[in-house]
């Protein structure tokens, strides 16, 4: 069993397509969707708003039943939410229990799990020291800003010791010096834990920044328009890695690929249609 | 980044006595002596306010007082009991399962409306002239308002806390107990506050219509033998006992739920 796991990617998604239904309004939201992630792999996902992204990753997460295709998680089909999966959910602040305390929000989780209580002490404390939030463990969210808020999330993910850490938009609603933060703390978790990531986001020069992999995605019905390898160095910073001349090829890479699908939009939309008649 | 005092929130010291409903209160008590002193009413129908209070201390020396009293909030809390009881659980499954509700709604929107008051004669006939009449029709009427709450409650649930309960694989019970009834809780209070207010009515009245003994029973014998300022005494034990029950409601409101954003601004 061990050594077919290490050979077999982490994330397998085979020619997802999702549509939704409801009332009469018909929306493809993805429409031919295949990739796979290897272990221990930073994947970020880059699309335009509306692209799909959140579909995608809530049926990675197995909270959505796909149209057709299959999503695998280590070898095995989602069919729902999988153990060895955590999401970070891009309204975080809803997603942290106000009526629970920052400790118990993240112990939480861990209870489902059945751990025993020491375990889940120990995993709590080091989440929230690996965050930086160590001395509000009895805070409840709402008495935090957002960062913290998010920092909350985040610890909560990894304290849940997750195979796969899925994070959607997580930095969509805080301002760029503690974007700047989150980010770099993202990063570090990810060298340290080696938790194969895929995160989501709308912005290319995150996306370029914290994966070692970019994938993306047209405007829905959503297809992988480029896979762009980043082949930046594992140590990033802020200052130095975003003025290097790769990062900014990089970045004009991913860039000139979403122009491109924009400008070829109309022909690849007639072929869809052409085949799908 | 330091969260220093951020650990436990803090309490503000309101004054002890707020202005404005004190006036309120002195200007009711003026009212309440004079207007019955006015002669505007026929001699003996309206005591004045000191005349009744006098009476209530002299009546708080017997027994019968008591017991009576003690009577009707026993009816009242077994009452209020089983309905807040099996309005959550109902609620609760109910809100959770759309087909029930579906199912469910218009008899719930016909059923409601229906005056426990007019239920008194059929209840009379099938459950007797005993206090438990007075206990079915405190069940049914405080049933609604909190059966109502809660389903408005789980309406009111998070889809995005739904989801990471989901995400986190919580089962059915922990969904329930950790999301589900966190968000109905404030709802729920409110219910039970709701249904506290009409299950004292209720349990007033059938003692009156019905007979039983209680505090509703001693305002009619008190009417029917011509002790006006008595009946006042009685009239204005069952005011005090109504308002003490909302207070009690509003302080285990306000400690249970501390979390939330309206108790929050209050703090
Ligand atoms: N529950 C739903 N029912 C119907 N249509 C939906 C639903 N959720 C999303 N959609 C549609 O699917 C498409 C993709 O939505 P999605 O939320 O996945 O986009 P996104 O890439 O996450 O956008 P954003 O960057 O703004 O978060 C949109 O056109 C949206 O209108
Ligand atoms: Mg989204």
């Amino acid at each position: 069993m061990e050594d077919t796991i290490t050979t077999e990617p982490m994330v397998r998604v085979t020619r997802l397509k999702k549509v939704y239904e409801s009332s009469g309004r018909r929306v493809e939201a993805i429409g031919d969707v295949t990739f796979s992630v290897a272990r221990g792999e930073f994947a970020c996902i880059v699309g335009p708003s509306g692209a799909g992204k959140t579909t995608l990753l809530k049926c990675l997460a197995g909270l959505l039943q796909p149209t057709s295709g299959t999503v695998e998680l280590e070898g095995t089909p989602v069919t729902g939410p999988p153990p060895g999966m955590a999401v970070v959910f891009q309204e975080y602040g809803r997603s942290l229990f106000p009526w629970k305390t920052v400790q118990q929000n993240i112990d939480l989780p861990l209870r489902q799990k059945g751990l025993p209580r020491p375990e889940r002490e120990r995993l709590t404390a080091e989440a929230l020291t690996a965050v930086g939030l160590a001395d509000v463990s009895r805070a409840y969210p709402w008495q935090l800003s957002g960062g913290m808020q998010q920092r909350v999330a985040i610890a909560r993910a990894v304290a849940y010791e997750p195979h796969v850490l899925l994070m959607d938009e997580p930095f969509a609603a805080v301002d760029a010096q503690t974007r700047a933060e989150l980010e770099d703390l993202v990063r570090s978790l990810w060298k340290t834990l080696g938790i194969t990531t895929l995160f989501v986001t709308h912005d290319i020069d995150e996306a370029v920044y914290l994966g070692e992999r970019v994938l993306v995605l047209s405007a829905s019905p959503t297809h992988i328009l480029e896979d762009v390898p980043v082949g930046l160095p594992v140590d990033r910073d802020q200052v130095t890695t975003r003025s290097t001349a790769g990062f900014a090829e990089l970045r004009a890479r991913v860039h000139r690929g979403i122009q491109d699908a924009k400008a070829g939009r109309q022909s690849t939309a007639q072929s869809i249609v052409g085949t799908a008649q | 980044m330091t969260a220093r005092g951020l650990t436990a929130p803090q309490r503000i010291r309101r004054p002890r006595l707020p202005r404005a409903p004190l006036v309120g209160i002195v200007i009711a008590v003026v009212a309440a002596e004079l207007i019955p002193r006015s002669g505007l009413f026929p001699a003996g129908t309206l005591p004045p306010l000191s005349s009744v209070l006098a009476e209530l201390c002299r009546e708080a020396g017997t027994s019968a007082l008591w017991q009576a009293l003690g009577r009707t909030v026993r009816t009242w809390a077994i009452g209020l009991v089983i309905a807040v009881a099996a309005g959550v659980v109902i609620g609760v499954v109910i809100g959770l399962v759309p087909v029930l509700r579906a199912i469910t709604a218009s008899t719930v929107e016909f059923l409601r409306p229906i005056p426990s008051v007019a239920l008194i004669p059929a209840v009379i006939l099938i459950f007797g002239t005993g206090s438990q009449s007075g206990v079915v029709l405190i069940v049914y009427a405080a049933f609604w308002q909190v059966l109502l709450q809660v389903l408005y409650g789980i309406q009111d649930i998070d889809p995005v806390a739904m989801e990471t309960a989901r995400s986190y694989r919580f089962g059915t019970w922990a969904t329930v107990r950790h999301v589900v009834w966190p968000t109905a809780l404030p709802f729920v209070f409110t219910g039970v506050r709701l249904a506290a207010s009409v299950a004292l009515v209720l349990a007033i009245t059938a003692e009156l219509v019905i007979g039983t003994p209680g505090m509703g029973q001693l305002i009619s014998v008190a009417q029917s033998s011509g002790a006006t300022t008595r009946m006042f005494a009685l009239v204005l034990l069952t005011g005090v006992l109504g308002v003490l029950v909302n207070v009690a409601f509003r302080f285990a409101e306000r400690g249970v739920l501390s979390w939330h954003p309206s108790v929050r601004r209050a703090r």
